[in-house]
């Protein structure tokens, strides 16, 4: 009974996909995932097809410079309350880009959090800053 | 500088309209004369207006809104300016529909102009459409003792231009965005580098000269082609004259700097403001050391961080009032004891507001 218990552990061990196991194959998977969301966003950032009067993100933030994602979430003045970065990319597809909001959870949304956090790698997160 | 400021609250005291010319958005150039005795004049500078298409008879009201402003308030300038520059970026996509809407809302302008070409004007058709509307590409003349010189600076290589794209549709698109990697170095190109030989042959050495061209004649950050690409051939073209000075658009922002003897100064778009190269983490940019930044542009105020100028040339050198259309004006003037171009009020750095910190 007892030797069969350890087999059963043993091969409970070996089965792949255990939980804190991963490997060269599947960090590069993993960042192609990322990449191609990324890429997906940056599509996105430069197209006039998110809004509806041609106008695209990029025109106002190439390489969505001076959108700050490290400061976020923080208390955004004009409305009055902390937000999250969606939050003011929504804003900024009702007014200068003249379109729909997109959910938090939209594949655009998320695609476009991306490429900007993309954009920004590197620089030390510092929520609330102005 | 008294003067600017005297003529500045002249100008607010006798225009139309006290309140209207309270929020007026003006950056006025002010040349100062050659040493010859030569009148101080004024002119004014509109520039990167972006007007984009959208359908059928529909504009982007908001880059509409900015042009018919600058347009509106110079205008109203008191003392009246010689003349108007238009720096550039007339239309978006360099459309016969957005050029001819931009020249309709130029044309409202009393005073004679003279209009640079950006790359958002010329990719589409290689300027064909726009020497229709305002003839020579590059060209000088002489007023009041200044010469004055517009290149199109926003050429690139054959190669690129002639042989890359599918299209014409294409190549402007490539060229239009600003930090896309399939763009191309802006030039002057040999043809006009020789013109320009040329016609400086025939200035004296003490002549102030003045230059506007779309983009800066020096390199600031290659990646948003805030840069021409044979800016010391050119720098070393003007360098034997006492008294240079380069104004450009392209940037969208205020930036202000001095090599040797030239003093280089950038306007604002009537469109949208730029952030500084220096908020793109992965890119090393050269922002002029001597340039206090404008604010931090408010994205839920349209009008926010962009505007026009009004210019007083007085020996030689520039004083510009940078007119914004929803922060304090600025005053960028020529410091004669230090030789560069400097800001009035924000220079020291204890002077300076949070707003005007890029990161």
């Amino acid at each position: 009974m007892k030797k069969l218990i350890v087999a059963a552990l043993f091969s409970f061990l070996a089965m792949p996909g255990f939980a804190d196991e991963f490997g060269q194959d599947d960090v590069d998977r993993w960042t192609a995932q990322f990449e191609q969301v990324a890429a997906e966003g940056r599509r996105l950032w430069t197209s006039p097809e998110i809004g509806t009067n041609g106008v695209a993100c990029a025109q106002c933030h190439p390489n969505a410079a001076n959108t700050h994602p490290e400061t976020y979430p923080k208390f955004q003045k004009q409305l009055g309350r902390v937000i999250q970065l969606w939050e003011m990319f929504n804003w900024c597809l009702r007014n200068p880009l003249e379109g729909e909001e997109l959910a938090a959870d939209d594949p655009r949304m998320i695609a476009m959090l991306a490429y900007v956090h993309k954009e920004r790698r590197g620089v030390k997160l510092d929520p609330g800053k102005h | 500088m008294t003067a600017l400021i005297n003529s500045r609250r002249n100008f607010l005291k006798t225009s139309v309209s006290g309140v209207i010319a309270g929020m007026l958005p003006v950056s006025l150039v002010r040349l100062s004369s050659a040493a010859g005795g030569e009148p101080d004049f004024t002119f004014a500078y509109i520039s990167d207006a972006h007007i984009q298409h959208i359908r059928g008879s529909q504009f982007v009201r908001n880059w509409d809104r900015g042009l018919i402003r600058a347009v509106a308030e110079a205008n109203l300038l008191e003392p009246k300016p010689d003349f108007v520059v238009f720096g550039g970026d007339l239309a978006q996509l360099g459309t016969k529909a957005e050029l001819d809407h931009g020249a309709e809302i130029l044309s409202g302008l009393d005073y004679k102009s003279h209009i640079v070409m950006g790359e958002h004007d010329y990719y589409l058709d290689l300027g064909k459409y726009w020497s229709d509307l305002y003839g020579d590409h590059y060209y000088s003349w002489d007023h009041k003792g200044v010469h004055f010189i517009t290149l199109n600076s926003i050429l690139t290589y054959d190669d690129w231009t002639f042989n890359r794209w599918e299209s014409d549709e294409r190549r402007m698109n490539e060229m239009a965005g600003l930090d896309n990697p399939n763009g191309s170095p802006f030039m002057v190109g040999e043809t006009q580098m020789k013109w320009l030989r040329d016609d400086l042959r025939k200035v004296d050495k003490d002549t102030p000269i003045v230059v506007f061209s779309h983009s800066p004649l020096q390199k600031i950050y290659k990646g948003w082609n805030f840069w021409t690409e044979e800016a010391e051939d050119i720098q070393a073209l003007l360098k034997p004259f006492d008294t240079v000075n380069v104004i450009y658009g392209h940037v969208h922002q205020i930036q202000y700097n001095q090599i040797e003897n030239i003093a280089f100064t950038s306007v604002m778009s009537t469109a949208w403001p730029w952030p500084y190269p220096e908020s793109y983490a992965q890119a090393d940019s050269h922002l002029p050391i001597l340039t206090v930044p404008m604010n931090r542009a408010d994205p839920f105020n349209e009008r926010d961080a962009t505007g026009w100028q009004f210019m007083n040339l007085h020996t030689g050198r520039v004083d510009l009032e940078f007119n914004l259309y929803n922060n304090s004006n600025r005053t960028v003037a020529f410091n004669a004891a230090k030789g560069h171009p400097e800001d009035v009020s924000f220079t020291d750095p204890g002077n300076r507001k949070p707003s005007q910190r890029h990161y």
